[in-house]
């Protein structure tokens, strides 16, 4: 980072500070920390794609599905054991995956055994389909059993119950799993094909997520998820929380002539800005961290074998780079990161709600945010999610405000003012996608411009 | 007849280093003219400095005369020069019959008499009319992106290594047949890897060195040329 | 019962919910997968805004439908979004041509790599994806009026007395026809025409097209009229059948994208084919058997189950094996199109 760099950082950040100040004395507090907070975790979403596009030039069009293994995981992880169910169920479970061993194993006997033909072709089709039937009668006993197991509150097998902050790590693992299965098929073809791939894996992902109840209960949600962080209602009832709030408010308290009763009104909306505060702690130093590991990866021999490839693909192929496993690496680690970004959003909701990712907000959001703060630059990436998450959260109460200036302003039939007013939030799609082809045309590297 | 083709001085490449240095290349109507040379000479260099592929920053272009050295490769191309690239030189997804369609895009008739024509040089267009142009041999393609190239009745015909990757009895048929359109008076110019062959049917040949016009003669003269042997043709 | 006349049963079964379905649902695949494939023969890229392309064209031709239907005027037996149906197509070739002038050409001139399309073709997917939520917003949309069916169930098992149905309602039979003629017209332009013969060239080998004095900003532009006319034709006979909604139509951008893949990409032939199997296989791996076993086995032999071996919310997934398949089997797809 040159001096240019820094000052423009430094004005972005601070207009963005602006604005979060802004927010807060304008709305509130609580809202403004609230987008901080989903400031951060976009700044890592977009650093994890940065990893693979910025770098790699890879184009993941499934950014949404490594974001929601990153929320399933987190559910996994925290949420308590469901005994009756596992007890019911995990003997079905057990089988079925016997059996899909089996008939994998028996499929891969007939493979090596037979000759390449028709007959070959017809005995495996056979075998797939019998071993197919086979696991899935076991497999729906199993999930009936273990949906059957309290259906209103749990109905699924529930996790490991572990502190929720693991699931940060595993949750970039088991995105990072998914990518290689990806990265194994579609690269190595051309570019288009990985973009398609990733386009059909994160609907897939999503529709397990919404219809396999016994996994995370479905469109049914999962609530309650165990934090990292205070409770507001522990907070208000600890004492040293009392303390430091008749601390910070100590002028005030003085003139107050019931004074517990006003420090317990203070402490309500003080404990909820604290909770905030405490995962915006949590956020800021994983961002930080990942920023700082991404700006050493990138110095790194990988990092500029990485941007030669990207540069002169066939050149780089030519003096005996392997490309398809460099970029596969690339897709991984970056999708990692997305997985840790989504964990990280699960477990600042409290909650896991697979109905609530569409591609649009969770993948392609995400490209503009890694576009316009500036490819192949990580701090530019971070960058990108903070102007964008903002601009994309405040655009649809400054919207509304201007849509009711307009019903205001111009006489209509209530039905026309009523269509206006709900559509106003749709404006923000269109105005991303012009952000986005503005941004590409006529600064094409972004606010960080790469060096 | 007189020169016309004619790339005067040319300086110029790819951006980097230039490749091609006061590069002097002529064809004549009627005649054969090889451009031969090592590899990296710039010979295919120069080629596409006729047709105007790369710019150049010193040197001038002219066809019969008039400069040309504004005009992009399209505008040459309808301007009278045909040109047949080394590679991909055919449309493998089209038939033979569509791929001289294709050639005579820019006339105002569909070209089928020009085709009458054509079938007399390369009996295997009407053999294979509507064959897929990819399932051919390479003997054949070649004779097809020849005759696509012929189509729009150019005044010069640029061939780019015609008889790279085939056999020496095609290799001599393809030269039988490149002799045959130089007869109908069109200037025939071509790079070269097979030097020796390609300068016992040239009129005159120009052979290059790190983009540098080395010698020029009639290609008899250069392959009497003791030190043209021992250098270029291999003794 | 007789053993007869239960296969025949068993057969109309299957016609009705197998065939007949997936024959008009593989036709919108096909006109959708056509026109992926032709811009990317054309243009060489995958264009994600294409579902979204369709969104819109559907979308004006839903608003003219609702204009015709106030004024009174209807197609008689046949839906009247038939008569809407050019202004639609006339607006989305508009809107093509401006977001190829105004955002492709750049990159085109600047000769792009294939990535910096898809971007730009993102950017676009947003804007129109905006666009028509703004303008008719995402709800679920009904525009389908005129005759309902062509053949009806009860008029069939009336009869011919059998027990099952067979039903083809006025859109499915609509589409499969109006698919097939596109379809043929189009083969006719690309095969015969002038034109069309200059695009299959230009598709085949963009440097030689040039060098044949082809005008690549003219194929370019007929390559994105045809993209949108086959997109409004799909997206409104989709409409028609089922319902229009635009994150339906985002999400048609999987099987239209495994369907060009599979037929070869760039290759229009392959795309109709790819649109067929892909809707086949659909169809017959989420449609519950349960009844067909009824018909065929001994009374004794019918299991509990539906007999399903794929729920119905994982039908984007036989898209997404498909694609996985032939990436992994043959990368080219059937009619061997371009990889890289």
């Amino acid at each position: 980072m040159d001096e240019e760099d820094i000052r423009k950082a430094l004005t972005a950040f601070g207009l963005i500070g602006l604005g979060l100040v802004l927010t807060g004395l304008l709305q509130s507090w609580n809202a403004a920390l609230g987008v901080l907070n989903l400031c951060l975790i976009s700044g890592v979403m977009a650093l994890g794609l940065n990893i693979q596009w910025g770098y790699a030039g890879l184009f993941n069009a499934g950014v949404m599905a490594f974001t929601a293994v990153g929320g399933m995981t987190a559910v996994l992880v925290s949420y308590p054991p469901v005994v009756e169910a596992w007890q019911v169920g995990a003997g079905g479970l057990l089988a079925s995956v016997l059996a899909l061993v089996v008939t994998a194993l028996v499929t891969g006997f007939v493979y090596r055994r037979l000759p390449a033909g028709r007959k070959r072709f017809w005995l495996i089709t056979l075998v797939a389909l019998l071993g197919y039937l086979v696991v899935r009668s076991l497999f729906g006993e199993a999930v009936q059993l273990i949906e059957a197991v309290n259906p209103a509150r749990t109905g699924f097998l529930g996790g490991l119950g572990l502190p929720i902050l693991f699931s940060w790590l595993a949750g970039g693992l088991v995105a990072a799993a998914l990518a290689w299965f990806i990265g194994r098929i579609s690269l190595g073809l051309r570019a288009d094909y990985l973009a398609i791939a990733t386009l059909g894996i994160a609907e897939i992902v999503i529709s397990i997520l919404k219809n396999e109840d016994w996994l995370v209960r479905g469109v049914k949600n999962v609530t309650g998820l165990p934090r990292p962080v205070p409770y507001e209602v522990e907070l208000q009832q600890s004492d040293w929380f009392a303390s430091v709030i008749s601390w910070v408010y100590s002028g005030r308290l003085e003139n107050a002539a019931d004074q517990r009763a006003v420090l317990a009104e203070l402490m309500i909306p003080a404990s909820s800005i604290f909770v905030k505060l405490c995962y915006t702690g949590l956020f800021a130093t994983v961002t930080l961290l990942l920023l700082v590991l991404a700006n050493r990866v990138a110095q790194a021999p990988w990092g500029r074998m990485m941007r030669a490839i990207r540069d002169n693909e066939a050149a780089a192929a030519a003096m005996g780079k392997d490309v398809v496993a460099r970029h596969r690496q690339a897709f991984i680690v970056g999708s990692a990161v997305i997985g840790l970004a989504g964990a990280m959003l699960t477990t600042l909701d409290g909650q896991f709600t697979p109905g609530g990712y569409n591609p649009l907000r969770y993948t392609f959001l995400v490209w503009v945010m890694v576009i316009v703060g500036g490819s192949g630059h990580n701090l530019g990436a971070i960058l990108g999610g903070f102007i964008i998450w903002f601009v994309w959260v405040e655009a649809e109460p400054v919207s509304l405000f201007v849509m009711r200036q307009i019903t205001d302003l111009i006489p209509m039939e209530p039905a026309s003012a009523y269509h206006l007013m709900a559509s106003a939030p749709h404006m923000r799609h269109f105005v991303m996608g012009l952000v986005l082809l503005l941004v590409l045309r006529y600064s094409p590297r972004g606010v960080l411009a790469e060096k | 007849m007189g020169v016309l083709l004619a790339g005067y001085e040319m300086t110029g490449g790819y951006g980097g280093p230039p490749i091609l240095q006061d590069c002097t290349i002529t064809a004549e109507a009627g005649q054969i003219t090889v451009i031969v040379g090592p590899n990296g000479a710039g010979k295919s260099t120069a080629m596409k400095a006729l047709l105007g592929m790369l710019e150049l920053s010193a040197g001038r272009v002219e066809l019969a005369g008039r400069d040309i050295g504004l005009l992009s490769p399209q505008e040459r191309v309808a301007q009278g020069i045909g040109f047949v690239p080394q590679t991909q030189n055919i449309f493998t997804g089209m038939t033979v019959l569509e791929n001289l369609q294709m050639g005579a895009f820019l006339r105002a008739d569909d070209g089928a008499e020009i085709i009458e024509q054509l079938v007399q040089l390369f009996p295997v267009l009407a053999e294979k009319a509507d064959q897929q142009a990819g399932a051919l041999s390479g003997g054949q393609r070649q004779q097809v992106a020849v005759a696509r190239a012929l189509m729009n009745e150019p005044s010069v015909l640029l061939l780019d290594e015609p008889t790279a990757g085939v056999s020496p009895v095609v290799m001599d048929e393809l030269f039988d047949r490149i002799i045959e359109v130089a007869k109908t008076g069109i200037a025939v110019l071509m790079v070269e890897q097979n030097a020796r062959q390609a300068l016992e049917i040239a009129d005159r040949g120009f052979v290059l060195v790190g983009g540098e016009n080395r010698f020029t003669d009639t290609g008899q003269a250069l392959l009497a040329d003791a030190t043209v042997r021992r250098s270029f043709l291999g003794g | 019962m007789g053993g007869f006349e239960n296969s025949l049963n068993a057969l109309v079964l299957l016609a009705n919910f197998v065939l007949v379905p997936a024959l008009a649902y593989g036709s919108q695949l096909a006109l959708g997968a056509v026109g992926v494939t032709l811009i990317f023969g054309i243009l060489r890229f995958a264009n994600f805004a294409h579902g979204d392309t369709m969104a819109f064209g559907t979308m004006v031709t839903i608003f003219c439908t609702w204009a015709l239907q106030s004024a009174g005027i209807s197609a008689g037996p046949l839906p009247t979004a038939l008569l809407a149906l050019p202004v639609g197509i006339l607006a989305t070739i508009a809107l093509v041509l401006l977001t190829d002038r105004f955002v492709f050409r750049f990159y085109r001139k600047r000769r792009s790599p294939p990535v910096i399309y898809i971007v730009a073709s993102v950017g676009v997917m947003f804007m129109l994806n905006g666009l028509v939520r703004l303008l008719i917003g995402p709800d679920d949309r009904k525009f389908t009026d005129g005759e309902r069916f062509v053949i009806s169930a009860r008029e069939f098992k009336q009869s011919t007395g059998l027990a099952e149905g067979l039903s083809i309602q006025t859109t499915q039979a609509l589409t499969i026809g109006v698919a097939i003629l596109a379809v043929a017209l189009l083969f006719w332009f690309l095969q015969k025409t002038r034109t069309g013969k200059s695009m299959r060239a230009f598709s085949d080998n963009e440097d030689l097209a040039l060098l044949c004095g082809i005008d690549p900003d003219r194929v370019v532009r007929v390559a994105w009229i045809l993209a949108a006319v086959l997109a409004v034709l799909a997206g409104v006979l989709y409409g028609l059948d089922k319902s229009f909604k635009p994150f339906i139509y985002f999400n048609l951008l999987l099987p239209f994208f495994a369907a060009a893949i599979l037929g070869g990409i760039g290759q229009p032939v392959g795309a109709i084919v790819g649109g067929y199997i892909v809707a086949f296989t659909e169809v017959t791996a989420t449609y519950a058997y349960k009844q067909l076993a009824v018909y065929l086995l001994p009374s004794g032999w019918v299991p509990d189950g539906l007999l399903q071996f794929l729920s119905t919310d994982y039908k984007f997934a036989i898209s997404f094996i498909i694609l996985v398949l032939v990436l992994l089997i043959r990368p080219t797809g059937i009619f061997r199109g371009r990889v890289l």
